[in-house]
């Protein structure tokens, strides 16, 4: 990867992404090799919005090779609540940390707060926008299960406001995947990621219903359709009630098909299905610390300021 | 348009911008930031039968020369327009206007959430795409109506 930030999945092509899934695969095989790889490093944790999993993740990925983490707490109780901007903030912990990971409720604002900053700056979440580091995780674990290539992949569920499926849908662009999109009308893809879709020549169809294609798909990839998307509680439960999946919904998919969900899950997924070979989203989450380890490795063995 | 009215509403000092599209003219005056209280003599022609376009719009401000930025968002509203500068009544300049590859700090971005319409010291940047622009922090596109985006500020 030669960016010192890791901002959106449109920045990364098929070689960077083999790269740190590679690497990934070697500190899977082998941790005690990396652990004291990065020793002295810090790494800043700037979560403007809660997230404790890809918090912990980050938090065990830089701990594992060997360095620290610091941590700004909640947004309450520190200065952003007194009206400073994120570029302050960005430019005043540039001077704590050796690289800066930033989950924020707006829309480019990782690629702000990078314009702001020299050490590398990884985009954790940008409101509606990009989710990268999810998105490299979920191609190492579809990888593991499917592969890359000739593979055709189903995402469902909020695929509006949802950020790790644009990151997620503009990544597999780099590969030959079949792309087929599920959901209500209203939380269809935004117009700006079917765009990019497009540009990128992905093969890409939308559909309302799961059914009709199930039984193709190599990899089905459920999100969480929230609540708080819809005016009243029972035109949520109307649409969320079609997208929850359980076996007897499974029998009709490939027995290899591989089931994935960034989690946290609420009902979209029967927890009878995590009995079944298809439920690989613990394992995913798992695949968190190993994955953001390389992707750690990578930027702050070619990035930052002691270069 | 005869000798006669051109002579008319010829203007000593500023800018005429011509070869508007028909029904563009208030648009262009929006993107100049020209609502009348700030005492510019401004006179507008519409629906001016126009050899190149049929029908034009034409706009002269007196005292006042355009910024770079002003005539990027002209030439997205008005992709045809000319530009003259005028000094002491004779046409001193006259350029066409030229699709920019990016449009900075003029438009404000449609998407509520995007972090350049907060309270950021950074000023909004768009690409030019085919059929419209995008902003470069958001993704975000403005299809139309480019005037209804122009920064209030
Ligand atoms: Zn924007």
């Amino acid at each position: 990867m030669r960016h010192d930030h890791l901002i959106s999945a449109a920045q990364l092509s098929r070689d960077d992404i083999e790269a740190v899934l590679d690497r990934a695969a070697e500190i899977d095989a082998d941790p005690a090799a990396v652990r004291e790889r990065h020793a002295g490093t810090v790494l800043a944790l700037c979560f403007f919005e809660p997230s404790t999993r890809t918090k912990m993740s980050f938090d065990t990925a830089m701990k594992r090779l060997g360095g620290e983490t610091i941590d700004m707490g909640s947004v309450e109780s520190s200065s952003v609540k007194k009206g400073e901007t994120l570029a302050d903030t960005a430019r005043v912990i540039e001077g704590y940390a050796d690289a800066i990971v930033l989950r924020h409720p707006s829309e480019g604002s990782a690629k702000m707060a990078s314009e702001f900053v020299d050490v590398p700056l990884v985009n954790a979440g940008d409101g509606a926008g990009q989710h990268p580091s999810q998105t490299l995780l979920d191609l190492y674990t579809i990888r593991e299960n499917a592969g890359l290539d000739d593979i055709t992949v189903g995402i469902m569920g909020d695929l509006k406001y949802g950020r790790t499926v644009h990151s997620l849908s503009m990544a597999l662009t780099n590969f030959d995947v079949r792309q087929h999109f599920v959901s209500p009308e209203s939380l269809r893809l935004p117009r700006s990621v079917r765009y990019d879709l497009h540009e990128a020549g992905a093969q890409v169809r939308e559909h309302e219903e799961l059914a009709g294609i199930l039984p193709e798909l190599d990899v089905l990839y459920v999100t969480r359709i929230q609540r708080e998307r819809f005016p009243d509680e029972r035109e949520y439960r109307e649409v969320a009630g079609e997208y929850q999946i359980d076996p007897d919904i499974l029998a009709e998919a490939k027995e290899s098909l591989t089931v994935m969900h960034p989690l946290p899950r609420v009902d979209e997924i029967d927890p009878a299905v995590d009995e079944t070979p298809h439920a690989q989203y613990f394992e995913q989450a798992h695949n968190g610390v190993p994955v953001r380890m390389a992707l750690l490795d990578t930027l702050l063995s070619q990035g930052g300021r002691d270069r | 348009m005869s000798e006669h009215e051109l002579r008319v509403s010829k203007i000593r000092n500023g800018t005429v911008i011509d070869h508007v599209a028909a029904g563009q003219a208030l648009n262009v005056l929006t993107i100049l930031g020209i609502d009348g209280t700030s005492g510019e003599s401004v006179s507008v022609g519409m629906n001016v039968p126009s050899g190149r376009l049929g029908r034009k719009d034409i706009v002269k401000v007196e005292d006042r020369e355009l910024s770079p930025s002003e005539v990027d968002v002209l030439s997205l509203i008005a992709p045809e327009a000319t530009i003259n500068i005028v000094r002491d009544y004779e046409v001193v300049e006259k350029n066409r206007v030229e699709r920019p590859e990016r449009v900075v700090g003029v438009l404000s971005c449609p998407n509520h959430n995007c972090i350049t319409n907060g309270n950021e010291p950074v000023a909004s940047k768009f690409t030019v795409v085919s059929d419209g622009l995008r902003c470069e922090y958001c993704g975000t596109f403005i299809h139309e109506s480019f005037a209804e985006h122009i920064d209030g500020s």
